[in-house]
């Protein structure tokens, strides 16, 4: 009996310890994973620092980026400099600016379109790519015939007739370089949901009498979540080039406001005499490409489920 | 296969028309006007000048008007450079970006297969390494960059290279336009590469044939490099279009007068034609190119059929 007691007691406990193993959900596995990767990580922990110091780097610095500093004004190659002593830690652009605080400025600007940009193209494609594959057939048919009439146009052209015609206007710029960027998105997303619509938790749904748009919106949109947020990340690098390409052409933000593209153009034809006014923005930009290049292949190998 | 290649190249059709309707009334519907200058225009002079480009006709007429002389060919008088037709504009100008994006295309192509192949073959060596450290470069360092540091380099340093200009298309003219354009496609190219050929000498055929004692050379070029190329074939046509919208910044820094040079100057003069002009020549190239690669792939992939 004693014994027989003692398995009950044992069996018991071990029950409630069997209790405490909690399962895991498919983003703490893919956190689990995500953190073992060192490079994704130290992206990360990057591009954490390089956001702070765009939003607060401008503290720093007793400059603010349209100030023109006189003094150095009348010899930027020497005055200009990068010094602690005179407060331009990276020194000054053609017309004396502090390129400090301008680079940081630049990055917030850079960063904003790049993840407002990619914020957009995520949205319209992911509604646009799950709305197709969802209702199949005819409209299916027609979604993706739409989709490869826009994507034989010459997009770029687009945007810069845009940019030419309707004035430099941030928004505009976020919202015409995401509605250009959303045509893989939505292929992706429609290929991802092919693959679920036939899932069972979708049938009950549909059984229930669940409406299409909420079917799409809570049963298709979560499952596909986490190949969006890794094209979303792939994407990011993306948009910041675009927006320099276009700030390259002098059709991006508009003076004294800048981004990374407007300072490298900028800097560009003056590396011979005055090389940080490139070095500095330049620096900032690649090291911001790489670590969202090196964070969306981390993600991808945390959440894409065909690795797994 | 025929009937594949005339129903891929008729379907090409109602997307031309799309594009042509779109750009034109993009063009159309935007603020200014290419007669605002600084000084005022007599309004005889105005209405004359209307009158030449049909500009007094409701939009509807101008649009059918445009379309009717596209289809002879004809894309009509510059708005800038009145004395021009957009056809000699672009006559003079897309031969000199056609042979730029030519001799870059065959430069990407060619060298990031190499590099792709053979950073796939020796995996994870010194090698590979160097491919792919080369590879994440190239593709964030923008061309605009790599433009002026060319300069720099090759001709501000070394006197190797003339700065800019084009001299007929002499190939001391040509080295750093293609330098700065192929650069990020190289890179890619080389990744896409590396990373189906690493899967294709891991299927089940490479096993087989290295089972069956091939020599190596003989497996990676007769059997693992078709199925190898489908993803590379298949980033071609964003390729391209690339290549296209990339003459933009080489002819502004090199001067090489392409028809990069010709776009940015026709939309920031709203010269209307030239920028339709351009558009069109532009988006036939891509939507062609795009059929091209399509038709290209039913070659290589045995599991597509028609």
């Amino acid at each position: 009996m004693i014994t027989n007691k003692d398995k009950v007691a044992a069996v018991e406990k071990f029950a409630e310890q069997v209790v405490e193993v909690e399962g895991r959900s498919l983003w703490q596995d893919a956190r689990r994973r995500f953190f073992t990767n060192k490079a994704a990580v130290i992206s990360l922990i990057i591009l954490i620092i390089i956001a702070a110091l765009s939003i607060f780097g401008p503290l720093l610095s007793r400059w603010n980026y349209a100030d023109i500093d006189w003094s150095a004004l009348s010899d930027i190659s020497t005055l200009g400099r990068p010094s602690i002593a005179n407060g331009h830690y990276f020194g000054t652009d053609p017309l004396g600016r502090d390129i400090f605080v301008r680079t940081m400025q630049g990055g917030q600007i850079s960063l904003m379109v790049g993840i407002l940009g990619s914020f957009v193209a995520v949205i319209i494609g992911t509604l646009y790519g799950a709305t197709s594959g969802y209702l199949g057939g005819k409209v299916d048919s027609v979604m993706m015939r739409f989709l490869e009439i826009l994507n034989s146009f010459p997009f770029m052209f687009f945007v810069i007739i845009l940019m030419t015609v309707f004035g430099r206007n941030i928004l505009l710029i976020f919202v015409a370089i995401g509605a250009v960027s959303w045509l893989d998105m939505a292929r992706i997303v429609r290929g991802q949901t092919l693959s679920l619509k036939n899932k069972e938790y979708i049938e009950a749904a549909y059984a229930c009498g669940v409406s299409t748009p909420k079917i799409i919106i809570r049963h298709i949109v979560p499952n596909v979540l986490g190949v969006v947020i890794v094209y979303a990340t792939l994407l990011v690098p993306n948009m910041i080039l675009l927006e320099s390409f276009i700030s390259f052409l002098g059709l991006g933000v508009q003076e004294p406001m800048t981004s990374w593209g407007a300072l490298i153009s900028e800097g560009a034809p003056n590396m011979d005499v005055a090389v940080w006014q490139l070095a500095w923005p330049l620096g900032f930009l690649v090291v911001t490409l790489f670590c969202f290049n090196f964070l969306g292949d981390g993600l991808r190998d945390a959440l894409d489920p065909k690795d797994r | 296969m025929f009937r594949f290649i005339v129903k891929r190249l008729l379907e090409a059709i109602p997307t031309l028309w799309a594009l042509v309707t779109l750009s034109f009334f993009l063009m159309r519907f935007s603020p200014g006007s290419p007669f605002t200058s600084e000084r005022g225009i007599p309004a005889a002079v105005l209405a004359n000048l209307q009158a030449k480009y049909h500009m007094n006709e409701p939009l509807m007429n101008q649009y059918f008007h445009y379309l009717w002389d596209l289809l002879h060919g004809n894309l009509g008088y510059s708005f800038r450079f009145s004395d021009y037709t957009i056809n000699q504009l672009i006559a003079q100008s897309f031969p000199i970006s056609a042979e730029i994006g030519f001799w870059s295309f065959l430069v990407a192509v060619s060298l990031g297969v190499i590099c792709g192949v053979f950073a796939a073959l020796r995996q994870n060596s010194l090698l590979d390494y160097g491919v792919m450290t080369f590879a994440n470069i190239g593709m964030v360092l923008p061309n605009f960059v790599i433009a002026p540091l060319c300069i720099l380099f090759f001709s501000i340093k070394h006197h190797w290279l003339p700065a800019g200009g084009w001299n007929g298309g002499a190939w001391q003219y040509l080295i750093m336009p293609v330098i700065a354009m192929s650069t990020s496609y190289i890179a890619q190219i080389a990744r896409i590469t590396r990373g189906s050929m690493i899967e294709t000498m891991h299927s089940h055929f490479i096993r087989t044939a290295r089972a069956k004692g091939l020599p190596k050379a003989r497996i990676v070029i007769q059997h693992a490099l078709r199925p190898a190329m489908l993803p590379v074939v298949s980033y071609l046509g964003p390729a391209f279009v690339g290549i296209v919208t990339g003459s933009v910044v080489v002819d502004q820094f090199f001067g090489t007068g392409g028809i990069g040079q010709n776009f940015v100057n026709g939309a920031l003069n709203r010269d209307y034609s030239l920028v339709m002009g351009v558009t069109i020549l532009i988006g036939t190239l891509t939507i062609l190119f795009n059929a091209i690669v399509d038709i290209l792939y039913v070659f290589i992939d045995p599991k597509i059929r028609y």
